[in-house]
């Protein structure tokens, strides 16, 4: 086997697989594992090959970004450097004696499991939609934001052929532009958060003059496809007998409450609606990383405090790709030097540190303007859906609260079953913290993945060591 | 909000037992408070089963408690929409042996739980797969237990603390007791919390795990130790799994004094389709910290008993902590050191089960009633302490909680 030391990349999207690179570049012997047939993650999400799609670039920006990425990791996957595991979902990292052992499950089947060992890990799981419940909002016909987005980016097919795009944050631009360009007719865009609050932190504004300029790009676009945008403003309710017909669009006052009479009505077969995104830190917490807000928590060098776990790109905040490349870029430099017993120099990641520094603090303004008004909870019917998967409406978690004296998404989730389903409350945490007036909590969850008995049950392979038991 | 409070008696710790407390006492015609300091049921409760067990009991003060028990909970799950809220379940359970000597240990058992009144049948190794479809093959035998039952823990102290409420019983949520205060003679006369004094003439000390901590606060030691378990939750199923069924093995583990890891398979179904996956043990302090080797003995232990579970996911694991005591007994009843306090903590894994007959002998002593069971096994003060003298800054267990 090789002397080189081991790292294990956890996610093949912007942060994992520049990291792999750069580690790659520095003589680590990388593993990269990912949980989708090709790398690109949710960014660079790629149409299936047998598709034939002649030009995926329209769907993207950064294209030649990703081309450099994709080509940067063939040429090492040749030359031995970095192994690519495609199909890999890693269900839990464990760490042993003096290294870890990455788990995954194989294949769309996901009934066996391989463990990788390696001397460092870098946790690179990227994020998930967060979608806030609204009257009518399990019809079929309503899609996230992101769905729609992947529907387009990896089938090419549209969600529907009259589309509202809905809800807050940087994602709905793009999505609508993307169904437009695609030939859907997008007939509003819809968006809660006020623009003019972007006006408070002009100075943060002014230092990202390409964001300004993608904003206006898009902006320019919306209009050349003749897509209404309005601001500060909410889709209150979707409506249809067996699938969506037509959403209600309303005017939020400045307090987020909607505007009385200023409701009207919007024929759409396809409603897509996000509210922001989440970090997925379900590796981490298991791991015992600690976690700053919903975030994992990482030092300067991207470095979690779990020696040998590292953590890069929407895992550690959200921000978007182009600051997922920079700590992406921190964290693989950062490996090679500390698997080397080295300090690594700052200088050779300086560029990406100002990069990192300057996206964070642009982004937390995004976070800031695009949060939704606390009273979308108000408009929560009694009888909506909350959880999906467990099928727990809205009354259910007010009871728990004012009734069965639950104070906490952990016992909200044991009185009524809301996010113990299949999806284990990805989908649903926030409303339900939302709906029971606390703040929303990281929830644990051991198996990233449901993971088959039978698996969990056999030794994992590889050393004949059995890790300590405690 | 007024800042203090005035009632008969206090009942620190909003779990099953304080639940149950609170719910025979204010049924006794007492005003009760229920304080925690955090949600309903957010300790060891929220983290365990819900067995109401009498198959695992040798005979004795436990098992005598676990018979009233039992009974006072089919007594609650008969009250009108109390048993179907609970997800109360009159199951049964079913012990395995894998062994001839496992069997005629496990046969041993149920003869002397039989002559304390415990109803005990045995299984023959070709009737086990009628009572268990789906049960491995080649296991010697077992015994069946009519009486074990299951409650879902969170709904059960939810439900019950809503039940006492109505019985006249207040709940004070996310509210610390920081002090219990006592006369210029040492008897209680209440309960200090950041948001005003709570007086009452009686406290109960309700706070599992942290049961020691709150003794500490009156001034007396009770040595309550966490030992920690891990639970595994498969995705929902059709009824596989009919029974609570257990390895014979269960009941030494449970008995044990060790620290070291234990597990025995212990696996049930749940009315709202999981499979739950237990047990495991451990004392390692408060540690909250995920282990996979556990959850891979728990997986393995079930797979054995259940050959089928190999192909079910496992959705999620959780951990909890069980308030130990040396001597495997709860501290149930007055502390003579302290006038007015009660102690009703220390039950161990089986909280949930006992919860009912704690609180009602509990209730019949603040009540002036002699209880319907001899307290004198469950005396709080009945441990050694190592020094002499009440420190109230001396708290026997580790003090870092979740």
């Amino acid at each position: 086997m090789s002397e080189r030391p081991r790292l294990a990349v956890i996610g093949a999207g912007p942060a994992g697989l520049v990291a792999a690179l750069a580690a790659a570049a520095r003589g680590v012997s990388v593993t990269l594992v990912d949980a989708a047939p090709e790398a690109g993650g949710q960014f660079y999400r790629q149409p299936a090959a047998g598709l034939g799609a002649r030009r995926p670039s329209a769907l993207h920006h950064q294209w030649r970004t990703w081309e450099r990425l994709r080509d940067g990791l063939a040429a090492h996957v040749r030359a031995g450097r970095i192994t690519h595991l495609t199909e890999h979902h890693v269900w839990c990292v464990e760490r042993e004696a003096a290294s870890f052992a990455v788990h995954a499950l194989l294949g769309p089947e996901q009934e066996e499991s391989v463990a990788v060992r390696a001397d460092a890990v870098l946790l690179a799981t990227g994020g998930y939609e967060k979608v806030l419940p609204f009257p009518g909002w399990t019809l079929p016909g309503v899609v996230t934001a992101g769905g729609a987005q992947a529907m387009l980016k990896s089938g090419l097919v549209l969600p529907g052929r009259t589309a509202v795009v809905a809800g807050t944050g940087p994602l709905l631009m793009p999505v609508a532009v993307g169904l437009a360009a695609a030939g859907a007719k997008v007939a509003a865009l819809v968006e809660s958060a006020d623009p003019r609050a972007f006006a408070r932190h002009a100075r943060v504004l002014a230092a990202h003059p390409d964001k300004l300029a993608e904003g206006a790009r898009y902006a320019a676009e919306l209009a050349r496809y003749g897509v209404r945008v309005h601001v500060r403003h909410t889709v209150v309710a979707a409506h249809g007998s067996d699938r969506l017909e037509a959403v209600t669009v309303a005017a939020l006052d400045t307090d987020g409450r909607v505007r009385e009479g200023s409701e009207w009505r919007v024929p759409c077969d396809s409603l897509a609606v996000g509210h922001g995104m989440l970090p997925h830190t379900d590796l981490a917490e298991t791991l015992g990383c600690r976690l700053d807000g919903v975030n994992v928590a990482v030092d300067d060098e991207q470095r979690t405090d779990v020696p040998g776990v590292w953590a890069a790109g929407e895992a550690t905040g959200i921000g978007g790709a182009a600051l997922s490349l920079a700590e992406g870029r921190i964290a693989g430099l950062s490996i090679a030097a500390r698997l080397d017993s080295r300090v690594p120099e700052r200088s050779s990641y300086a560029v990406a540190a100002k990069a990192r520094g300057g996206l964070r603090e642009f982004f937390a303004v995004v976070d800031k303007v695009c949060t939704p008004p606390d009273r979308w909870v108000e408009r929560v019917g009694d009888d909506t859906l909350v959880c999906r998967c467990e099928e727990v409406p809205a009354a259910a978690i007010r009871e728990a609260v004012d009734e069965l004296g639950a104070g906490d998404v952990r016992t909200v989730k044991l009185l009524t079953r809301a996010g113990m389903g299949w999806c284990q409350g990805r989908m649903c945490a926030p409303a339900v913290a939302g709906l029971a007036g606390c703040p929303p909590t990281a929830s644990r969850r051991p198996f990233a993945r449901p993971v088959p008995l039978g698996v969990l049950a056999r030794e994992p392979d590889g050393p004949a060591s059995r890790p300590d038991l405690l | 909000m007024s800042n203090s409070l005035t009632c008969d008696v206090v009942v620190v710790g909003a779990g099953m037992v304080g639940a149950a407390t609170a719910l025979y006492a204010a049924r006794a015609g007492l005003s009760a408070v229920l304080v925690d300091r955090g949600p309903v049921a957010g300790g060891t409760t929220g983290s365990g089963e819900g067995n109401l067990l009498v198959s695992d009991k040798e005979p004795g003060p436990e098992l005598e408690l676990a018979l009233l028990s039992g009974r006072l909970w089919a007594d609650l799950a008969a009250e009108p929409g109390v048993g179907g809220s609970v997800e109360y379940e009159a199951k049964g359970g079913l012990v395995v042996a894998s062994t001839p000597e496992g069997l005629a240990a496990l046969e041993g058992l149920a003869a002397a739980q039989r002559s304390a009144g415990v109803r005990a049948a045995s299984v023959g190794p070709d009737q086990l797969h009628d009572l268990e479809p789906y049960l491995a093959h080649g296991l010697a035998g077992g015994v069946l237990y009519p009486q074990d039952a299951q409650v879902m823990p969170t709904l059960a102290a939810a439900r019950l603390v809503r039940l006492a409420r109505t019985a006249g019983a207040s709940l004070h949520t996310g509210r610390t007791v920081t002090d219990v205060l006592r006369t210029a003679s040492g008897a209680v006369r209440g309960v200090r919390t950041p948001h005003g004094d709570i007086h009452a003439p009686a406290v109960v000390n309700a706070a599992g795990t942290w049961g020691g901590e709150l003794a500490a606060l009156a001034g007396v030691s009770l040595p309550v130790l966490p030992r920690r378990g891990f639970v595994l939750v498969t995705e929902p199923l059709p009824r596989r799994v009919r029974h609570k069924v257990y390895a014979a093995d269960y009941v030494a583990d449970v008995a044990s004094d060790s620290a070291a890891l234990q597990t025995s398979p212990v696996v049930e179904g749940t009315a709202a389709g999981p499979v739950l996956i237990g047990a495991s043990r451990e004392r390692v302090g408060f540690d909250r910290s995920f282990s996979l080797p556990v959850t891979r003995e728990l997986a393995a232990g079930a797979t054995r008993l259940f050959p089928f579970l190999a192909e079910v996911r496992a959705m999620r694991a959780y951990l909890g902590f069980r308030p130990y005591m040396p001597d495997h007994l709860p501290a149930v009843g007055p502390d003579a050191r302290v006038p007015g306090l009660f102690h009703a903590c220390g039950h161990e894994g089986a909280g949930i089960g006992l919860a009912t007959g704690t609180g009602h002998v509990i209730a019949q002593v603040l009540a002036g009633k002699t209880p319907d069971l001899d307290l004198a096994p469950f005396r709080p003060d009945r441990f050694p302490r190592a020094d002499a003298g009440a420190d109230p800054d001396s708290a026997p267990a580790p003090v870092e909680g979740p």
